[in-house]
């Protein structure tokens, strides 16, 4: 099977994931409001009384651009699984728009790209509340809108791989069971990698949420940025790799 | 003069699934303006041939042809621009409600959008469903939804209609409501490709009937020359109770000279001329003569096995 290429359609179907959310949104914004603030209360302020300053900055500081990065991967994440699933074998949403001049490939991408402007609503709703805490540096932080961009398109695209393959809701499990809870407390959200032992960093730098966090946290402290450009390419990377996979199982499975 | 081209050519196609002939050499074409039927039992290969038409699965082998492009995925866009496809499932947009479901599904085909509420306006009309149009479909009744299936394959003014079982599920009322529709379509002119497993509703909106079985096709022709060929013009079912059931009475009837058929029970008489048994001959016993019908034709040709 040949690798398909999205058109501007998918910006209808972008259009039409805005149109049916509109019903939900009330309830999404609150969680991105409320979901973040909790850990930075409970674990930035809580456990951060009995935690000194991580690499030069107060726990909260150091806590913070992990946590956006953590969100963004979030919103992404249930889109395109929990909610592309539905869209593909509940509600049949694919089959009928793939009745009209839209390709698999758009519908995807419409998906993903819907998936990636979640992840932005949400990073900007994270980031203005901790900025008004003082814990982001502010020359730096309207960056963090594109990042979360960033990481919603490649937490999108890696859902969609998941949600072509599954047979029914509870396949989810084990996605986030052993991928999306993993990379919560493995991927430098909490602790800085530096103190893992050489393979278990190795296993961290495999995980996509790492690379997310060190770049965050470089635009929000100022301070790591040797590794940047490396964690940039390997996210484009893996989202281009994650979207071409997620089109093809996705074409196999209802266009056959 | 030569015919107008057809809107649908289909030469030879063959669909495999693991090995298995779904689709084994239809050959067929819908002309301008024409209402096709496909018939047969489940898994017959209706509905995977609705699938290469509509770009939905590629045929393994044949030519496949549809406003004259061939069924390539390079074409794929160019074609679906210009079909109108009421699939067999509910597929309609439950978060949206009814006007929403159709203007979206407008903008995917590019529809501007003051053109689209124009249409959208137009086919709430045509369904009947002005008074539900700011519901949401979770609302609305089965017949509703299919009436707003129905409106929803006719936003881009497609040259061919395809219509795969239109009204599986529906009680007899709203049965009747989706025909009635579907026969306002016909007399404008559209040109449509449809589905079905019931008889009545072949009978009553198709102008032509292809019946496949095993992925051939085993009769073609309208709805009266199959009956006429295949069945006749009366049919007599006679009600055996389990101690007549091999009688010499019974045993006469069978003989004919007519075609019987023996199903369980029942045993069916195919008169092709009008000239059938005496009523003496059927004395004491159960039955009932009524013209031969399409059903017949189905019974006669794929047998009255279950095929699940």
């Amino acid at each position: 099977m040949p690798y398909a290429v999205p058109t501007l359609r998918a910006l209808r179907i972008w259009r039409r994931d805005l149109e049916s959310w509109r019903r939900y949104s009330v309830s999404f914004l609150v969680a991105a409001l409320s979901d973040p603030l909790f850990y930075l209360v409970g674990i930035g302020y809580g456990l951060g009384r009995f935690v000194n300053a991580i690499e030069g900055v107060p726990f909260a500081v150091f806590l913070t651009p992990g946590i956006i990065a953590f969100t963004a991967m979030n919103s992404a994440t249930f889109e395109t699984t929990i909610g592309s699933f539905t869209r593909m074998s509940e509600q049949k949403t694919y089959a009928a728009i793939l009745a009209t001049p839209c390709s698999v490939a758009d519908i995807v991408a419409g998906d993903v790209l819907w998936a990636a402007s979640k992840s932005t609503i949400s990073t900007a709703i994270v980031l203005a509340v901790t900025a008004a805490f003082g814990l982001v540096r502010i020359p730096l932080a309207p960056l963090l809108l594109p990042l979360g961009f960033l990481i919603g398109l490649m937490f999108g695209a890696l859902g969609m791989v998941v949600t072509a393959k599954a047979p029914s809701y509870d396949f989810f499990n084990y996605y986030f069971s052993f991928v999306f809870s993993v990379m919560f407390l493995f991927a430098g959200v909490f602790f800085p990698l530096a103190s893992l032992p050489p393979w278990a960093r190795g296993v961290a730098w495999i995980m996509p949420l790492t690379h997310a966090v060190n770049v965050a946290r470089a635009l929000a402290t100022g301070v790591g940025w040797g590794t940047i450009p490396g964690d940039l390419l390997w996210m484009v990377v893996v989202t281009a790799a994650a979207f071409a996979v997620a089109e093809r199982l996705v074409r196999g499975r209802i266009q056959v | 003069m030569s015919a107008p081209a057809p809107v649908v050519e289909a030469r030879e196609l063959v669909k495999t699934y693991d090995g298995r002939r779904v689709v084994d050499g239809l050959s067929f074409t819908v002309a301008p303006a024409d209402c096709l039927g496909l018939l047969g039992p489940n898994g017959a290969g209706k509905t995977t041939t609705i699938k290469m038409v509509t770009c939905f699965a590629a045929p393994t082998a044949g030519t496949l042809s549809v406003f004259g492009i061939p069924v390539v995925p390079a074409n794929h866009a160019r074609i679906k621009a210009r079909l109108g496809i009421m699939q067999q499932d509910d597929s309609l947009d439950p978060d949206l409600t009814v006007e929403k479901n159709l203007t979206i599904y407008g903008s995917y085909f590019g529809i501007p959008a003051r053109e689209g509420a124009r249409r959208t306006a137009d086919l709430i009309r045509f369904a009947e469903l002005a008074e539900r149009r700011g519901e949401t479909i979770r609302n609305l009744s089965g017949g509703m939804r299919r009436r707003l299936m129905l409106a929803r394959a006719l936003l881009n003014e497609p040259a061919l209609l395809v219509l795969d079982e239109p009204t599986t599920g529906l009680d007899p009322q709203a049965r009747r409501l989706v025909w009635e529709r579907i026969r306002t379509l016909k007399r404008r002119g559209t040109t449509i490709l449809l589905t079905t497993h019931y008889m009545d509703e072949a009978a009553q909106l198709c102008d032509r009937l292809i019946i496949v079985d095993g992925g051939r096709i085993v009769a073609e022709g309208t709805p009266d020359t199959l009956v006429a060929r295949h069945v006749g013009r009366e049919v007599v079912e006679v009600y055996l109770g389990g101690d007549r059931s091999d009688d010499g009475a019974v045993a006469r009837l069978a003989a004919g000279p007519w075609r019987s058929e023996r199903v369980g029970d029942v045993l069916y008489l195919y008169l092709s001329d009008g000239a059938g048994p005496s009523f003496d001959a059927l004395a004491g016993l159960h039955f009932a003569r009524r013209p031969a019908t399409l059903e017949d034709v189905f019974l006669t040709l794929t047998g009255h096995g279950l095929r699940d």
